[in-house]
């Protein structure tokens, strides 16, 4: 075995672990809070308050 | 509602309309720069000597600076247009207020095809490149390039889901890095520091336009990938702590460094490689500004253009999952796409299931199509976007004239950038056409058969009062 097929195992390695924290916190996060909360996001925001500012 | 500040720790991203979650509004100037630079460098690096092959030298630098002007006015015109519509989605979420929603949708698929494929052809690079550098060290094997192909797309999905700040700033150095080394490879090889290699005259001669004109028409094609991608900026808007000073002072500086870096890039690589060995993008040069640099015989600019071309891949790579999550993200938000999409990460703030969602998507076109297939789905998704941008900036300034809204930046000259622009796109059209017509046809009937199922069958589930949260007065006419 060269040094360079142990990076290959690394590479797949390191691979599965990124991919299995985005899943298993992807899962977590799913079942800890509601729909409600997670898509609750409106687009305009700041421009909304820009304007409350200015009537304000 | 007046007294307090959307930016602050305590109360950034949540509002008036009842955003409990939103995006993390943290970046300044130099992340839009990263973002948009980073995407576009690796097109210095590699893919644009196509343009020598098809036209020859002169050609390539005609279409560099004939892109470049098509490019200036796309940052002019979406620097006034997002610091005026500062929100996730960029150009899909200009269409949507300013064109209508079909035309939303369109630019919206446009959007996550483009930066997807991009980023799909940028794994597939990293993985070459680390099988080069594998063979440099003396390995003789045949290195599998897969598990690198995956690692790039997994680890900055990972780095992405994480958070915007992080990422972006993660990009800002691997860009600067990268812009450094073509700064130092032009210093180093023109004479200005230490003796100079150049031979522009003696490679040009007799071989000035081989192809003629025509060349030069086909050779617009490839120009584009100098610039392609510096869109991308308008997808940090609703990210970014000021849009109104942050989008444009970022996508103008951006445009401002790649016109720099691509003619520093033509320069330095048309007068080292004879040019048929540096417009053949496969068999010959590959990566010109690291060929340029093995022929300076300098160890330790070969280091730093061999990172600098590594550094580019991945800064596009990076950004391009940040432009593609928020555009997909912003279509669920809106129901264009399932609202499901149009989560953020209560810990992060990042659209999480869209960026989770485009992982697989990214990983299938990387292992299993060919990159000049990748490339050119993204560069003709790339160019039906820059069509749409004309008629959104003619459009949005005769529905809300000068002086009707707050603009974060007004461009000079209107319509002539748009003209302009409209009539580059045209010859690029035609450039396309005549090497690829096929996918052209075929890629403009995918989007025929999609803008049919979401008229027919989506657009049914779309809140449509929902959608339009910009505090505008009503459009002029209506």
């Amino acid at each position: 075995m060269e040094t360079w097929n142990y990076i290959e195992y690394a590479a797949w390695g390191l691979s599965a672990l990124f991919g299995l924290f985005l899943v298993v916190d992807w899962l977590k996060i799913d079942s800890t809070y509601s729909e409600d909360v997670l898509t609750s996001s409106r687009e305009g925001e700041l421009e909304a308050m820009t304007e409350e500012s200015h009537k304000g | 509602m007046a007294d307090f500040d959307i930016t602050s720790g305590e109360r950034d991203g949540m509002g008036p309309h009842g955003t409990k979650v939103g995006l993390l509004r943290v970046l300044g100037p130099a992340h839009v720069w990263a973002l948009g630079v980073g995407i576009v460098l690796v097109g210095e690096y590699m893919g644009w000597n196509f343009a020598v092959g098809k036209g020859g030298a002169y050609a390539a630098l005609i279409a560099c600076w004939f892109a470049g002007i098509l490019y200036t006015c796309v940052a002019m015109i979406d620097s006034e247009v997002t610091s005026t519509v500062a929100a996730a989605g960029g150009q899909y979420t200009q269409a949507k207020h300013i064109v209508g929603p079909l035309m939303a949708f369109n630019v919206g698929l446009y959007l996550v095809f483009a930066y997807t494929m991009l980023e799909a052809a940028n794994a597939i690079t990293a993985g070459y490149l680390i099988s080069v550098v594998a063979t440099m060290t003396g390995y003789t094997g045949e290195l599998d390039q897969r598990p690198f192909i995956i690692l790039v797309i997994m680890f900055l999905a990972w780095l992405n889901y994480r958070g915007v700040l992080a990422t972006l700033t993660f990009n800002l150095v691997i860009t600067a890095i990268a812009f450094a080394a073509i700064i130092m490879l032009f210093l180093s090889t023109s004479g200005i520091l230490g003796g100079g290699i150049m031979q522009h005259a003696a490679l040009f001669e007799g071989h000035e336009l081989p192809y003629g004109w025509i060349g030069v028409l086909a050779s617009m094609h490839f120009g584009l990938w100098y610039y392609l991608g510096i869109e991308g900026t308008t997808q940090a808007a609703e990210e970014v702590r000021s849009p109104a000073r942050a989008l444009p002072f970022g996508t103008l500086a951006g445009i401002m460094t790649l016109l720099i870096a691509a003619t520093l890039t033509w320069y330095i690589c048309s007068g080292v490689l004879p040019w048929e060995f540096l417009g053949d993008g496969v068999n010959g040069s590959v990566a010109p500004l690291f060929d340029t640099a093995r022929l300076s015989g300098s160890n330790a600019l070969i280091w730093f253009l061999g990172f600098g071309t590594l550094f580019a891949t991945l800064a596009s790579a990076n950004g391009c999952i940040n432009d593609a999550s928020r555009a997909w993200f912003a279509m669920g938000r809106d129901k264009y796409l399932p609202a499901w999409f149009g989560a953020v990460h209560p810990k992060y703030r990042t659209p999480y299931r869209a960026i989770i969602f485009l992982v697989p998507i990214a990983l299938i076109f990387a292992l299993g199509a060919p990159l000049d297939q990748v490339i050119t789905f993204s560069i003709l998704s790339g160019l039906l976007e820059y069509t749409f941008m004309p008629l959104n900036i003619i459009l949005f300034r005769k529905k809300w004239p000068m002086g009707s809204i707050k603009r974060g930046y007004e461009h000079p000259f209107h319509p002539l950038p748009a003209i302009v622009l409209l009539t580059l796109c045209g010859i690029t059209f035609f450039a396309v056409f005549l090497g690829y017509g096929t996918q052209l046809v075929a890629m403009i009937g995918f989007y025929i058969v999609v803008s049919l199922w979401f008229h027919f069958r989506r657009y049914r589930y779309v809140d449509r009062g929902a959608q339009f949260t910009m505090p505008w007065p009503k459009p002029q006419g209506y």
